[in-house]
């Protein structure tokens, strides 16, 4: 089976990201005491947090072509890990102290950086590297929302702030291309688009 | 009628408006999936299936986001909508 085209992962990876962001929304909507009313759904998406960054391991061994980009996609893998391991451990109860939920905003200000420092290119370079401009700033700013849930863990609107956020993320991979013009521009430099 | 039953309809009109909030997520999702399959039809390529790579037949994202509305429909959002209902109840 041949390896699958990069454009191809960023949509499996925003697929994860909409149902992550659907069911915090849900959560968001419903609240956290009747969310975690089932054992499996308090779990839910905290293991799909976990599972996407361990799934981002072998895209950052067999994807990434310079060290810049290992890097970032390491840095993506590790944090989604981390935060996804704290709330299931506070899901758990084997974690107590407030400052686990700190690893959520800390993994998408990780995120974002990574996302604005490994992209090389200015924003109209191609479709990419708009994509990571955009999606580095959507992350850093949507991390705002994880750490006012940190403090104000029943407040709603940040849940759906949160929510939102990754829901903005995976319209945003979704619509990657491996090379192809964003808004009429493309540099010559980029490649050949295709199809 | 006194101020404890009002706050309690309240309540409820409010368990139901999420109720009914959490009932079209799902629907809303397949929606924007469908939504998106019209208006970009070549990123469907079960529609022009001959040529194409076992990935590009895989991966269609309209398919995909259809397919995440038709998870949360069927799998999380009969069983939330059932926990606020006893919870309404409850509460009654």
């Amino acid at each position: 089976m041949h390896q699958p085209p990069a454009e191809h992962v960023h949509w499996l990876f925003a697929t994860g990201f909409l149902l992550l962001g659907v069911c915090l929304l849900a959560r968001a909507i419903v609240g956290d005491e009747v969310w975690s009313r089932r054992a499996w759904r308090a779990y839910l998406w905290p293991s799909l947090l976990f599972s996407l960054g361990v799934l981002m391991w072998p895209v950052m061994v067999f994807f990434t072509n310079s060290t810049i980009h290992m890097v970032a996609h390491g840095a993506w893998a590790q944090t989604m890990m981390l935060a996804g391991a704290a709330e299931l451990g506070l899901v758990r109860g084997k974690l107590h102290a407030r400052a686990w939920r700190l690893c959520l905003p800390l993994a998408l200000a990780v995120s974002g950086i990574a996302l604005l420092v490994h992209e090389q290119n200015g924003w109209y370079f191609a479709r990419a590297a708009f994509l990571h401009h955009a999606l580095g700033w959507t992350a850093l700013i949507g991390a705002v929302f994880p750490l006012l849930m940190v403090f104000r863990p029943r407040a709603r609107a940040w849940g759906a702030g949160l929510a939102l956020t990754l829901v903005v993320a995976s319209v945003l991979l979704y619509s990657d291309r491996d090379v192809a013009p964003v808004f009429g521009h493309l540099s010559p430099l980029a490649g050949e688009p295709h199809r | 009628m006194s101020t404890q039953l009002i706050s309690e309809q309240a309540l409820a009109r409010s368990r139901t408006a999420r109720a009914r909030l959490v009932a079209v997520l799902g629907p809303m999702t397949m929606l924007g999936g469908v939504a998106w399959g019209f208006l970009q039809p070549y990123r469907l390529t079960v529609l022009h299936p001959h040529g194409q790579g076992l990935w590009w037949l895989l991966v269609e994202p309209p398919l995909l986001v259809i397919a995440v509305g038709v998870v949360f429909a069927l799998l999380i959002a009969p069983g939330l909508i059932e926990d606020l209902e006893d919870d309404a109840s409850a509460a009654r």
